[in-house]
């Protein structure tokens, strides 16, 4: 259990009394990349922000690296989805990644020369040394893309919980994005992506999670993406869910 | 109206008078707080909140009043009151979660309600403190519009100490609210108390609130929260100078406005001080060197020069791939929707610079050496990023400026060594300018 980054158990999770998620549960393997795949409103960002706490869940278990995210905190790092923040912010590249750092540096203390540094390794990391100083609204979309995936590895963590990293970003922040993952598996670390692309899957990730309000399969992407299970996923809401009503056997997640 | 004379004017700006350094001191201090927390306010999207609190503090001022009026104390004192507007403001946060949380209601609309019913609350009080003996009223009203000009030393003092608590919290904790106001969701997930960090932003809001009541009034109050970092933004780009200039601005209101009343009395000191922070406001909307409308329209006259530039570069350049050395004048104007005048005066601002040269009396011209590589710098970049768009540009590169940018830092190193083995295939079709950077390498 120590060695399972992160372990989800019956989680439920509702938006204004509507269920989201909805009994799922989810294993992810150490050292491996895993994407999370359903159409829109499956609940895939929802999953992620409900494993780190960031949206309440009515009732479930999540553990990380067998213990509460409370004692695994240093250990995990979040890309949030880029459009959730203001990209007209007055900080500069470094500035954003330096935040990874901050639980680091600590309460009330600046950030120092050598946290600088260590935002420009981790710039230089995804290919961005030579945007340290730009202003982030002067970014193209990949590029900030870029500079929020750095400022996850500036955390040095093991697992990564990244929110729809590939979305409509340009090819060179695809090749990076791709090799930074290669780079945390063969560190040991372990990637979890929402993703959107269906057709990437099989060439990105090692395993997958299909996802649409509940877990329809997971498990290494060969085993995972066959037709069944994707019409199953993206199949119409009403016969999934005449499905469920008229076999109780398949109420139960498919794999565990 | 009257206006100052000599004398006056000397006095009030030598400081002759220890009311002008008491208000001024007060004012300025205040001013200072407000803009470094109305920066964070302002990042964070919440500078309506500011408004509201301010309205909201005028029930809690009004109580304040009744109670230390029924103890028998002098009800006009501060103290009383100020711990009233503060309990009161905190009260108006209380029923704004409580709308936000019970309701589907928007933002706007929730902070309108609040807004008006605790002010609304607040004047019905003071029509009932308006009926006590004794004539209070206008003392009251003081705190509407503000009324910097009265302020005792005993509240200058809790003026300057609630500033100066402000400015150390907002500079002891400057990353952490930085992280806050820019992405919450990360700061929660990275371990940071964020709720934490949100009460006690607010919290300080709420002091500044109190402490600038007696300077600019309840009403305007917000003004100096608002403006001074939003006129900030036009000056800077980083989070740290925004702050710092934010609060000169606040200070520098401040300032304005307290010699101003003092060199016309009859105006209202906290309206003044409000003006002066418009005026800078609209001065860094024109003249900010990072946002001002002065230097954006600068950029774009020069963008468009530029782009000028390099077409009229590009059109000489592709004209000497094929006649080999000059280029006849008819030969650019086939090529470029310019008329004579504006293509000589193009040519001419190119020879200036040292690209061109025109040979005396005859209608062509010639790259110099440093003009034939720029040109083929342009040439290259211009026409890998035409064969990107073309062959790989599946998802368009959103905001790439393709003149500053080269290629190599914008797409990956592979797709542009192929992209560059395509041009050198075609090669036998135009000349294809290799990197000069490289070649001098």
């Amino acid at each position: 259990m120590k060695d399972t980054p992160l372990h989800i158990d019956a989680l439920n999770v509702a938006y204004h009394r509507k269920l989201v998620l909805w009994d799922v549960g989810v294993t992810i393997k150490a050292g491996r990349t895993t994407a999370i795949v359903g159409p829109n409103g499956a609940g895939k960002s929802t999953l992620l922000k409900a494993a780190l706490g960031l949206i309440p869940s009515a009732s479930g278990k999540i553990l990380f690296f067998g213990g509460t995210l409370r004692k695994s905190r240093s250990r995990v790092a979040y890309v949030p989805q880029r459009e959730s923040v203001d990209w007209d912010f007055p900080v500069n590249a470094r500035d954003v990644v330096a935040m990874g750092l901050y639980r680091r540096i600590g309460w009330c203390l600046p950030v120092r020369s050598i946290h600088r540094r260590m935002a420009d390794e981790a710039l230089a990391d995804v290919g961005m040394a030579d945007f340290a100083l730009r202003q982030i609204s002067q970014l193209s979309g990949g590029q900030q893309q870029r500079v929020f995936l750095a400022r996850a590895l500036a955390q040095k963590a093991d697992l990564y919980l990244m929110d729809e990293p590939f979305a409509s970003v340009d090819a060179a922040t695809e090749q990076a994005i791709l090799a930074v993952l290669e780079r945390i598996k063969a560190s040991g670390g372990t990637v979890v992506c929402v993703h959107h692309d269906l057709e990437t899957v099989a060439g990105y990730f090692d395993d997958a999670i299909l996802l649409n309000m509940r877990v329809v399969a997971q498990g290494p992407v060969g085993d995972v993406m066959t037709p069944e299970n994707l019409r199953k996923t993206y199949g119409a809401r009403l016969s999934f869910l005449d499905e469920v009503a008229t076999d109780p056997a398949r109420a139960t997640p498919a794999a565990g | 109206m009257d206006y100052p004379t000599l004398e006056t004017f000397l006095r009030i700006f030598s400081l002759q008078d220890h009311n002008t350094r008491i208000v001024l001191a007060g004012a300025c201090a205040f001013g200072i707080a407000a803009g470094l927390i109305g920066a964070f306010l302002l990042l964070r999207k919440r500078s309506l909140l500011g408004d509201t609190l301010g309205h909201a503090t005028l029930p809690g001022v009004a109580i304040g009043f009744l109670v230390a009026y029924a103890a028998g104390h002098d009800p006009r004192s501060f103290f009383p009151l100020a711990l009233g507007a503060t309990l009161s403001a905190v009260a108006g946060i209380g029923a704004l979660a409580l709308v936000r949380r019970f309701s589907r209601i928007k933002d706007d609309a929730a902070l309108a309600i609040v807004l008006s019913v605790f002010f609304g609350f607040g004047i019905a009080l003071l029509s009932a403190i308006q009926q006590l003996p004794g004539g209070f009223a206008s003392g009251l009203e003081h705190l509407i519009y503000g009324s910097a000009a009265t302020m005792t030393s005993a509240d200058a003092t809790f003026v300057i100490a609630s500033s100066l608590g402000i400015s150390l919290f907002c500079i002891a904790l400057f990353k952490e609210f930085s992280l806050l106001c820019f992405d919450e969701a990360f700061a929660r997930s990275s371990g940071w108390p964020a709720t934490v960090l949100d009460i006690l932003l607010m919290s300080l809001v709420v002091w500044a609130t109190v402490a600038g009541i007696q300077t600019v009034g309840i009403l305007l109050v917000v003004a100096l929260l608002v403006i001074p970092p939003a006129s900030a933004r036009f000056w800077c780009d980083g989070m740290g100078p925004m702050a710092a200039v934010s609060a000169v601005s606040g200070g520098l209101s401040c300032l304005l406005g307290v010699f101003l009343s003092a060199l016309f009395p009859k105006w209202p000191t906290g309206a003044l001080i409000v003006l002066s922070a418009g005026s800078i406001f609209a001065a860094s909307l024109v003249f900010g060197p990072t946002r001002g409308i002065l230097i954006r329209s600068i950029r774009t006259r020069r963008a468009e020069k530029n782009l000028r530039r390099e077409h009229l570069l590009r059109a000489v350049f592709e004209c000497a791939e094929l006649t080999e050395g000059s280029v006849p004048l008819a030969d650019l104007l086939a090529k470029r929707p310019w008329t004579r005048q504006q293509m000589l005066a193009e040519i001419a601002r190119l020879a200036d610079r040292g690209l061109l040269t025109c040979p005396p009396g005859n209608d062509s011209v010639q790259f110099t050496a440093t003009g034939l590589s720029e040109a083929r710098r342009l040439v290259r970049n211009h026409r890998l990023w035409e064969l990107y768009l073309i062959r790989h540009a599946d998802v368009a590169p959103a905001h790439v400026d393709r003149e500053a940018d080269r290629i190599e830092h914008v797409l990956d190193r592979r797709i542009v060594e192929e992209l560059e083995d395509i041009l050198d295939q075609r090669s036998h079709e135009r000349l294809v300018p290799s990197d000069p950077e490289k070649s001098q390498a």
